[in-house]
């Protein structure tokens, strides 16, 4: 970590600007990931640019359509805890309220956990072979300790997983990420947002080069009455997910008319699966249901060495949080297995 | 106001307000006028040589003053025995820098020295390093054809090798009713205590240092430095008032102190060196074991045959042992036996002692297996330690000091309701989760060393009680100024108890649970000796009430010594001084323990841990729902302390039963998780109920306290207790630590 220039932005315009004109900007925003990895020799960042001053963008609002925008230099802690969002959107509240420990989620922010780096330990250790880190060195998870890694979406370049909590519930909610760049303002579904590995297992997300997060909208409907986010994780807090999973559910008259599963720690992005969700439709609740639900979206499944048993782990994690989702109110804190 | 006495008070720790409000100051806290920072470079290869060590980049930086390595390092200690600590097993001791040789993945190759820590660290990436690479082996699986018998040596003192062979085992086994066996595995641990390890060596001039060093033993770190330096020992003084936990990692000096002690001497300017995270894992861990048990028992329940065998990982440098197969015997009173302990040779630091070493890593094998064994029998787990309960060491043919385990068993059991569960594995739920209970055995021993104290009454009637031992956070300076208190009779708020200091009278290393056993006998003999000289010259003050009187008729109590018959006869602390002139009062005493009369006893702490888990049937996740310590530890000076250790054993104990691990690629020789949120410790939110009690246990044989230590004892049962608790309620045997809800699904 060397020495650093930091400029406080006033406006995205002004900090846009900056991270044209100065070689090797980097945004800043909370700084949970960032710092780490400027200590770990990762990220050579000569200018940092902090967003967190900006007036704008750091509050929830209402949005005309019944949706409602979340402020990307609002803190994840803040975010979850708004009336707004815990009222309207549970799932992403307890979403976030999953992730990291209160210490951080007071400093992280919206657009800073949509762009956090994976958790492999090859990625963070500087010394071995990494694609993502050093495209074209080889990817040494494949052959190593993989149990963090991905199953789904993974292939020889790259098995990282996209480790957000947060992500998986804007995921299943169809959440719009909105952005500001030098060449201008535009938003982007966030299916589209991150990526898998393909040949460039370096890029996590398409955001272009100077973009801006500033804000998340999110559509009207929030699955508010029937939902459930379950994270599994080597302990009870304070734990990157084995595997995640957001489910909204909109039922009527004792059927899905709608069903969002999205899956975390599965994959180098949060995981949805149309077919899956489709299949559910018109269905009646079931454990059965849900679990061919999740046979479907499991049926592409990789395992490596140490990451197989996340299959069948993801499959039954699955179909346990659609069964919590019919009885939401029986969810315990901190995401973990009820019912 | 403390109550008199004190011994038996559940007084809050002494310190606690300086620590909770940050004022407590650790080694990496002291500043020094030009003081200079230093960063430590690690290899990135596991073995082979450094072919190239750049510093160029790093030196042309404006602030860095020097890189050091083995290249420019000053020629001191020369010989392998000057790096000889109290604590080092047999082999040749780590010389950090001393040549171009890389043997283990992590060592330390250089150090960066600049006016700031932040620069130093900067400096220390540009140091560029070729290395030749050779091949090497961290994997104890593949590896256990090399197992050999561990050398013997100094240290091999307080860790007896294994009880030799007594009947004859196998044929013994071969013809038991009911058999049980088991192989199991337990992965590397790293100690990581909160406080990052750190030197400040404050450069004095005159070949005179003073160091503030994260240590379990000022004197220690003081023969350390002094030897690999050649300084005098007088000139150099190791200070560690606080120590922010060290479970075992601070027992032998390590590298950040050579390294501030040498880059101090040779540039002349007092050095802070602090490690960080990751770096804490680039010195001694617990070691990998593999270990098997069979256990054979007749009809009626009574264990006849007892095999437990362990390999343990050592470095290629020294062999590093722990006590891991001679507690079964110890407990278990069967006729055949068969133990043994091997090491392998891998090319890792040397392994080094982490709370409980041995016995947390031995008890897990012999308490499942006895668990095994019980359902083999269809004899309730509890009741089957009942039928094999001995009053004696069977292991050295000789009787307990004291052991009031079968009050641990019963008491233990009734708090934690035992009777209520269903033998059956799977057979009791809460909701949709399966609940196992499971129960197991503790031991630990109960040493005491040799170790010197100084006590002085004071002008102004205080009691100064002096000490070289540290307070790893366990509570010594509160438990020590309660002994002391008591000796003479005066509150606590009368006492100063001065620790953490080479300078003061010598103590051994703290660790092994016998701290309050060792400091404190010291302190109870010098309060001996003072009390003599206190009673002269009361006795001989011309118009002093006590005149003609002797020793005995007297007591020491509220601040003056007093006719035990009629406290109205009396004369004050403040008139003994007095009649001295003013001038304070000071007794020295050497405690040692009686070894002859000890050597007839075996002297352990015992305790019973009864432990309720759920587990997701679906999703295999565990929780230690509920547990139970019931442990007798002799005397129990501070009940809140006390509690306080055992609390913290039992979390441990969640912790190597589920939780952390130090993940290791053997491919490239290299711990992975090197970081807080990578390795697990448990969070608040995986600790539930924990209740601990102390048994009554009166001891006159330890010491002359009567205390047998509280800080391993906690930790030793809980592993054993859980596994056979998962157990029960999957009918799953993990024999793995830790275990992983993947393990159940
Ligand atoms: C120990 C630990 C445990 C954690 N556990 C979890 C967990 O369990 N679950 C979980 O979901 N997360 C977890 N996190 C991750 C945490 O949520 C992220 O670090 C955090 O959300 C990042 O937000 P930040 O504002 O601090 O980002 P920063 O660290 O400031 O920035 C991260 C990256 O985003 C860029 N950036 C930030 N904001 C913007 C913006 N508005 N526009 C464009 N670029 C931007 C920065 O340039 C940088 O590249 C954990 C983190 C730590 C350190
Ligand atoms: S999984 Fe991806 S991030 Fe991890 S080592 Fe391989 S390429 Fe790098």
């Amino acid at each position: 970590m060397n020495n650093f220039d930091y400029f406080r932005a006033a406006s995205v315009q002004e900090a846009i600007g900056l991270s044209v004109e100065e070689d090797d900007a980097k945004y800043i925003a909370g700084g949970t990931n960032l710092i780490d990895l400027m200590k770990y020799n990762l990220t050579d960042a000569h200018t940092l640019v902090d967003l967190t001053k900006i007036r704008d963008h750091h509050e929830i609002q209402e949005l005309p359509d019944g949706g409602l925008r979340l402020g990307a230099f609002e803190t994840n802690a803040k975010t979850a805890w708004h009336p707004l969002v815990e009222g309207r959107y549970p799932l992403l509240s307890r979403a976030i309220l999953a992730g990291a420990t209160a210490q951080i989620r007071n400093m992280a922010t919206n657009g800073g956990n949509l762009l956090q780096k994976t958790r492999c330990y090859y990625f963070y250790d500087a010394n071995v072979p990494c694609n993502k880190r050093e495209p074209g060195s080889g990817c040494s998870a494949i052959g190593g300790y993989n149990r963090i890694m991905a199953i789904l979406g993974t292939n020889e370049h790259c098995i990282a997983v996209f480790p957000s909590d947060m992500c998986v519930a804007l995921a299943a909610l169809d959440a719009v990420v909105n952005v500001e760049g030098p060449q201008g303002a535009r938003s982007i579904p966030f299916a589209d947002f991150h990526r898998l590995p393909g040949n460039t297992p370096q890029l996590d997300n398409n955001l272009q080069e100077g973009e801006i997060i500033t804000g998340i909208d999110l559509p009207a409907n929030g699955y508010a009455q029937n939902y459930s986010y379950l994270k599994i994780r080597d302990r009870n807090s304070y734990a990157f997910a084995l595997v995640s999973v957001a489910t909204g559910l909109k039922l009527e008259d004792g059927h899905i008319q709608s069903a969002r599963i999205a899956l975390g720690g599965v994959a180098h992005k949060p995981w949805r699966d149309e077919a899956a969700e489709n299949f559910l439709k018109e269905k009646e609740p079931s454990v059965p249901v849900f679990r061919e639900a999740a046979e479907i979206m499991l049926a592409g499944a990789v395992g490596y060495e140490h990451n197989a048993f996340k299959i069948e782990l993801a499959k039954r994690a699955i179909v346990r949080n659609c069964m919590m989702a019919l009885n939401p109110e029986t969810q315990v804190p901190g995401a973990g297995p009820s019912l | 106001m403390t109550l008199i006495p004190s011994i038996g008070q559940p007084v809050s720790r002494l310190e606690g307000y300086q620590k909770v409000t940050g004022a407590a100051k650790y080694a990496g806290e002291y500043k020094a006028p030009g003081m200079l920072y230093g960063y430590v470079v690690n290899s990135t290869v596991t073995k082979g040589k450094i072919t190239r060590f750049d510093t160029a980049k790093a030196m042309s930086l404006p602030g860095v003053v020097e890189v050091f390595s083995h290249l420019n390092r000053p020629s001191v200690g020369k010989f392998s025995l000057q790096y000889a600590d109290m604590d080092a097993p047999p082999g040749s001791p780590f010389r950090p820098l001393q040549d171009d040789e890389i043997i283990y993945n992590g060592q330390p190759i250089g150090l960066v020295v600049a006016e700031t820590f932040e620069l130093a660290r900067y400096a220390a990436t540009l140091v560029e390093v070729e290395y030749a690479t050779e091949f090497f082996q961290t994997d104890i699986r593949p590896n256990v054809n090399s197992a050999r018998s561990p050398k013997i040596g100094m240290a091999t003192m307080l860790k007896p090798p294994p009880p030799k062979p007594k009947g004859d085992f196998q044929k013994a086994y071969d013809a038991s009713f009911a058999k049980s066996e088991g192989e199991f595995y337990h992965s590397t641990e790293h100690h990581n205590p909160l406080e990052l390890f750190a030197t400040t060596t404050i450069y004095e001039g005159d070949g005179k240092l003073t160091i503030y060093d994260k240590t379990q033993g000022t004197v220690n770190s003081q023969l350390y430095v002094a030897n690999i330096f050649g300084l005098k020992y007088k000139n150099v003084r190791v200070i560690a008032p606080y120590v922010g936990g060290a479970f075992g990692s601070a027992l032998r000096p390590q590298y950040q102190l050579f390294m501030s002690v040498m880059a101090a001497l040779e540039l002349k300017r007092s050095v802070v060196v602090t490690l960080d995270r990751s770096q804490m894992f680039t010195f001694g861990h617990r070691p990998q074991t593999i270990q098997t048990t069979q256990f054979g028992a007749d009809a009626d329940g009574k264990v006849n045959a007892l095999h437990h065998a362990a390999i343990g990982e050592t470095s290629r440098f020294e062999d590093y042992t722990e006590v891991v197969v001679n507690w079964a015997h110890m407990i278990y009173p069967a006729e055949n036996t068969l133990m043994q302990y091997k090491l392998v040779e891998l090319d890792v630091f040397s392994p080094l002692d982490m709370r409980a070493p041995g016995g947390a890593t031995g008890m897990h094998p012999i308490e499942t297996t006895m668990d095994d064994l019980a359902y083999k029998l269809k004899i309730d787990p509890l009741h089957l330690r009942l039928i094999n309960y001995s009053e004696n060491d069977a292991s050295l043919n000789r009787p307990y000091s004291s052991k009031e385990l079968m009050q641990c068993y019963l008491q233990g059991a009734e708090k934690f309701g035992w009777d209520k569960r269903d033998p059956e594995p799977r057979s009791m739920r809460h909701g949709n989760k399966l609940v196992g209970y499971g129960m197991a055995t503790g031991i630990w021993e109960a040493n005491s060393l040799p170790a010197r104290a100084e006590m002085i009454l004071t002008k102004e009637g205080k009691l100064q009680v002096n000490s070289a031992v540290t307070d790893i956070g366990t509570g010594t300076l509160t438990v020590m100024t309660q002994v002391a208190a008591d000796e003479l009779g005066l509150p606590m708020e009368d006492v100063i108890f001065s620790y953490g200091d080479s300078k003061k009278p010598f103590a051994p290393i703290q660790g092994g649970s016998f701290t309050v056993s060792t400091i404190g006998s010291a302190i109870k003999a010098a309060a001996g000796s003072l009390r003599k000289k206190l009673f002269k010259k009361a006795a001989s003050m011309k118009n002093g009430m006590l005149k003609g009187l002797e020793l005995e008729d007297v007591v020491f109590k509220n601040g003056r010594i007093e006719l035990k018959t009629d406290p109205l006869t009396f004369v004050t602390y403040q008139d003994i001084i007095a009649e001295n002139n003013n001038e304070p009062i000071k007794a020295l005493k050497f405690s040692v323990p009686n070894v002859l009369k000890l050597k007839k006893y075996s002297r352990a702490t015992h305790s019973a841990a009864f432990v309720e888990v759920e587990v997701d049937e679906e999703l295999g996740v565990i929780n230690v729902t509920r547990a139970v310590t019931a442990v007798a530890a002799g005397k129990i000076i501070n009940p809140k302390t006390a509690r306080s250790q055992i609390l913290g054993g039992m979390v441990w104990g969640i912790s190597k039963a589920i939780r952390e691990e130090t993940i290791t690629d053997h491919r490239l020789g290299k711990y992975m998780n090197q970081n807080l949120g990578e390795y697990h410790i448990p969070v608040h939110a995986d600790i539930h109920e924990l209740d601990v009690i102390f048994v009554e246990e009166n001891d006159d044989i330890v010491n002359a306290l009567g205390t047998k230590g509280v800080g391993e004892i906690g930790l030793v049962a809980m592993p054993p207790a859980i596994a056979n608790a998962i157990f029960h309620a999957t009918g799953k045997r993990i024999n793995h630590l830790p275990i992983h809800l993947n393990d159940l699904l």
